[in-house]
């Protein structure tokens, strides 16, 4: 092999970058997906689980534009419950404990979402 | 064109329809796989690269090369120091150089030739690169299981999604990458010179990079799915720890499906040029053959008769023949007699 004091940094160099995902877990054992705190008084969500935890934030985003665009401020879920629109008041008032919920699925997804720079985050717990 | 296109839809087909079903093998062995087969197939590909002997320059260059002292050398063009052939490798590679030189010919208002040089490509292929670029590094959010992200990843991540449209946060380098990859398409499809030179490992990559691009646009702003539940089988899976992959939305078995179609095809496809640019003899010699004598490697040793041993072994007949010698046939005896004392 020519330049090999070339090519042998080279080749470790690029395993190791392209294996990177594999040995930065290392010693961090299993992950498990990020147990929240759930709302201890109430049993039922706006809609579905699933279909929270998969689309909550275009929810909020369907939430937003009918009540600042369409001054509407009432939701009717698929299950016939109607809930006044509002992240403050709706959302938060049922998942108040918006580090050990909101926040810790976030960080854990390496998700930030910008809405609490104007929006007022409760302070209380459960 | 079309046989591309159909093997990437047959793959779609397979992963929608049959993937899910089949979890273990599409989620964990297949991806595991993929991953072994890239890496070996580099390393193979490179080391074979390595072997090849490359000894003569290549001086493909876009400039005056060093001469005399009043003609001013290309310092970068045609590098003739090691400083310069380096400057020239950090511009090919992260500003692709050499596309920048690219030229088009087209014939204009009748019989008419003209040259004039094509910016297009560059800026669509450094888009296209650098949107991948940054797309793979903000995925380690998914790859990583730590708590709080490093700095510089959120940092990447705020300043891609800086516009604030919409929930979930709109990515440029999301549009930016499927602008590119459809204009490297189109020049193949609408350019009837590119388009007869093009092959089906032209278009092959082209389709699978915008299947995977595309899927993973639909899985985040389209056909959501639940993705703290994708991330826990990722991370665990990039952990040598995979846990069952049943369940999970089958556009991320679509994504996971190409993306490892990708990484078996990267080795044995044009692709490797990701490799191969940092072993171009055109780019990464200096271009200083005038000035450097480069001896062949694979040239058998040399067999010289010098005019010494030529007098050595004729000495006795060119005496005869009356011929000027260098060392007359007393001086030799002398010697002989000399070195045998
Ligand atoms: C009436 C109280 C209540 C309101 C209002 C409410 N939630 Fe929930 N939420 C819950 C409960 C209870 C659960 C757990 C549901 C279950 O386990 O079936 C839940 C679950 C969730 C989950 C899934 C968590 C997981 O572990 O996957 C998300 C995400 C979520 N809520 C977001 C929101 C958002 C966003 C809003 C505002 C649009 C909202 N919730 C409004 C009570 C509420
Ligand atoms: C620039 C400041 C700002 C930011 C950032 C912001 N909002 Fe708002 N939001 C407002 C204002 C102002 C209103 C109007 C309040 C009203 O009329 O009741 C509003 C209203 C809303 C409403 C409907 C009414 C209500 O009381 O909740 C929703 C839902 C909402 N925002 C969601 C979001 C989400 C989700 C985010 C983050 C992605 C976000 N907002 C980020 C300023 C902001
Ligand atoms: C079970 C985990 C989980 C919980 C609990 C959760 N989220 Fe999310 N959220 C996510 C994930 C994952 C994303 C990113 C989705 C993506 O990248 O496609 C997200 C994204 C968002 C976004 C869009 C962020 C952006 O800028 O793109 C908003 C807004 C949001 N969540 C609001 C909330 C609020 C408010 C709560 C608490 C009431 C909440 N979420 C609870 C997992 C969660
Ligand atoms: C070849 C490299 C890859 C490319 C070009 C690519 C491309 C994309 C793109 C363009 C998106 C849209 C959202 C975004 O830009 O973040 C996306 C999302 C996603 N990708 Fe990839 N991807 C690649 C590799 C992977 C791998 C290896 C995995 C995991 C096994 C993966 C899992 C995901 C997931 C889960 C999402 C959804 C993220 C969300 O909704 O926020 N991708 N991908």
């Amino acid at each position: 092999m020519y330049n090999a004091k070339y090519i042998w940094p080279g080749i470790i160099l690029f395993v190791v970058v392209f294996t990177s995902p594999f040995w930065m877990n290392m010693g961090l054992g299993k992950y498990e997906r990020p147990a929240v705190a759930l709302p201890l008084t109430e049993k039922y969500c706006v809609e579905s689980r699933e279909f929270m935890a998969a689309e909550h934030m275009q929810l909020l985003d369907y939430w937003r534009d009918v009540a600042l665009r369409e001054e509407k401020r009432e939701y009717v879920a698929t299950d016939g419950t109607s809930w006044t629109i509002s992240l403050q008041n709706t959302c938060m008032s049922c998942h108040a404990n918006k580090v050990e919920f909101c926040d810790k699925c976030h960080n854990a997804n390496g998700v930030d979402p910008y809405c609490w720079d104007c929006h007022v985050e409760p302070r209380g717990n459960n | 064109m079309l046989f591309s296109l159909l093997a990437v839809i047959v793959l779609g087909g397979i992963a929608w329809l049959v993937a899910p079903n089949m979890p273990g093998f599409f989620g964990i062995i297949l991806p595991y796989a993929a991953v072994l087969v890239f890496l070996a197939g580099f390393v193979w590909r490179i080391m074979n690269w390595a072997k090849s002997p490359v000894p003569f320059r290549i001086p493909t260059t876009g400039g005056q090369q060093r001469s005399l002292d009043f003609i001013k050398p290309a310092r970068l063009d045609s590098p003739f120091t090691k400083a310069g052939t380096i400057g020239r490798m950090i511009l090919e590679v992260l500003l692709f150089r050499s596309l920048f030189r690219n030229t088009k010919a087209e014939l204009k208002d009748g019989p008419r030739m003209v040259y004039w040089s094509s910016k297009w490509l560059w800026i669509f292929a450094l888009i296209f690169h650098y949107s991948f670029l940054i797309i793979f590094i903000r995925h380690f959010r998914l790859f990583l299981g730590v708590d709080v992200l490093p700095f510089c990843l959120e940092a990447i991540d705020k300043v891609d999604s800086m516009l604030q449209v919409g929930i979930p946060r709109f990515y440029m380098s999301d549009a930016l990458i499927l602008a590119g990859l459809l204009f490297l398409l189109c020049r193949r499809l609408f350019d009837y010179k590119i388009r007869y030179i093009s092959l089906p490992g032209d278009y092959f990559p082209l389709f699978l990079l915008l299947g995977i691009a595309g899927s993973g646009v639909l899985m985040r702003y389209f056909m959501k799915g639940d993705i703290a539940t994708v991330k826990t089988f990722i991370v665990n899976l990039v952990s040598f720890g995979p846990i069952s992959a049943s369940g999970l939305p089958p556009i991320f078995f679509l994504h996971l499906l190409f993306i490892s179609t990708l990484l078996i095809y990267f080795p044995f496809s044009k692709l490797m040029h990701m490799g191969g640019v940092f072993l171009s003899p055109t780019r990464n010699l200096p271009n200083n053959s005038r000035a450097v004598h480069h001896e062949n490697p694979w040239n058998p040793p040399k067999k010289f008769h010098t005019y010494a041993a030529y007098e050595d072994d004729f000495r006795d007949l060119m005496d005869e023949a009356g011929l000027p010698l260098e060392i007359t046939p007393e001086e030799a005896a002398a010697r002989a007699g000399a070195a045998k004392e």
